[in-house]
């Protein structure tokens, strides 16, 4: 109980892992939600990358972690960016909508 | 002893119980001061693992930038929440079974799960140096600047690619905006501006 090891982290990882997956089925209508939803996701794959690289004492873990951050801020960035467009064009952005894009 | 497991375990209740939070706001806004707190607390975790730096990145590119960034567009588009939130409801149950089974499967997994003998030994380049000799961030970097500095920089071009992608896709070209250009201010000549008539008394032009 006292001593913090690697299951403990991989079992916080684990919880907000299903914690993002329970939000984006909750808030199906809501694409900001979602991406937040999706940043937790990747929040809880480097608490476990980082678990790792502590428990193995190997440095990998955290470097890899670092370029999931970049690639989380990438795709933050991206899809805010998809989100404000669509939203100037059709005055909403609930997800719904969106399959009106198919041909 | 004490301390360090106290403090894992009020990060990670705060980090769990504000991911809760993110998904179950009623307010977006909260939602992102939610997931602010959440990344404040795992950063804490990183801490307690010993990941400095990637604690400090973490508090500078998730609270600094993205987080900031999902407050500009929460606040700056006017969204009609509520109506958002219309399936809320309907679609609990279904995300709540597909969560919980993810998270037993996860915890199952978890129970019967044991390391390889092989696994820690097969580390070769990126075996953390003791604490005493370099630090976290001087042995992230020593490892980053050599071993792995293509895909260093293979992570500023994809950043690089996402900054101009969202540039390109939120710049907006308004048709109708008088501009002021320069170059055709200064290749103006007399004669092609210009123009000198005769004209006729009491006949106009």
């Amino acid at each position: 109980m006292l001593s913090i090891g690697l299951a403990h982290y991989l079992w916080v990882a684990a919880i907000l892992f299903a914690i993002g997956i329970f939000g984006i089925f909750l808030n199906r209508k809501n694409i900001i939600v979602i991406l937040m939803s999706i940043e937790l996701m990747l929040l809880a794959v480097n608490i476990n990358l980082v678990a790792f690289s502590m428990h193995l004492n190997n440095l990998i873990g955290q470097i890899f972690a670092m370029f999931v951050l970049t690639v989380a801020a990438a795709e933050a960035a991206i899809g805010l960016a998809i989100l404000v467009v669509y939203f100037r064009i059709r005055g909403t952005i609930a997800v719904e909508d969106i399959n009106t894009m198919r041909g | 002893m004490i301390v360090p497991a106290l403090a894992f375990y009020v990060f990670a209740a705060i980090a769990i119980v504000s991911g809760a939070m993110v998904v179950s706001a009623r307010n977006p806004v909260h939602s992102v001061l939610f997931l602010i707190l959440a990344f404040f607390n795992a950063a804490g975790l990183f801490v307690l693992m010993g990941a400095e730096f990637l604690a400090m990145i973490l508090v500078v590119v998730y609270v600094g930038a993205v987080a900031v960034m999902f407050m500009f567009v929460v606040m700056m588009l006017d969204i009609n929440f509520a109506e958002l939130r219309q399936g809320f409801l309907r679609y609990l149950p279904i995300g709540g079974v597909i969560g919980l089974i993810l998270l037993v499967e996860l915890l199952i997994i978890l129970g019967g799960w044991q390391l390889s003998p092989i696994a820690s030994s097969t580390a070769t380049v990126a075996i953390t140096p003791p604490v005493s000799e370099v630090n976290n961030t001087q042995a992230l970097g020593q490892l980053l600047y050599t071993h792995y500095i293509y895909l260093f920089q293979a992570a500023g071009v994809i950043l690089l690619i996402a900054m101009i992608g969202a540039i390109v896709l939120t710049h907006r070209r308004r048709p109708g905006v008088r501009r002021q250009n320069i170059g055709r201010q200064i290749a103006r000549r007399p004669a092609d501006s210009i123009e000198i008539r005769k004209i006729p008394t009491g006949k106009g032009l």
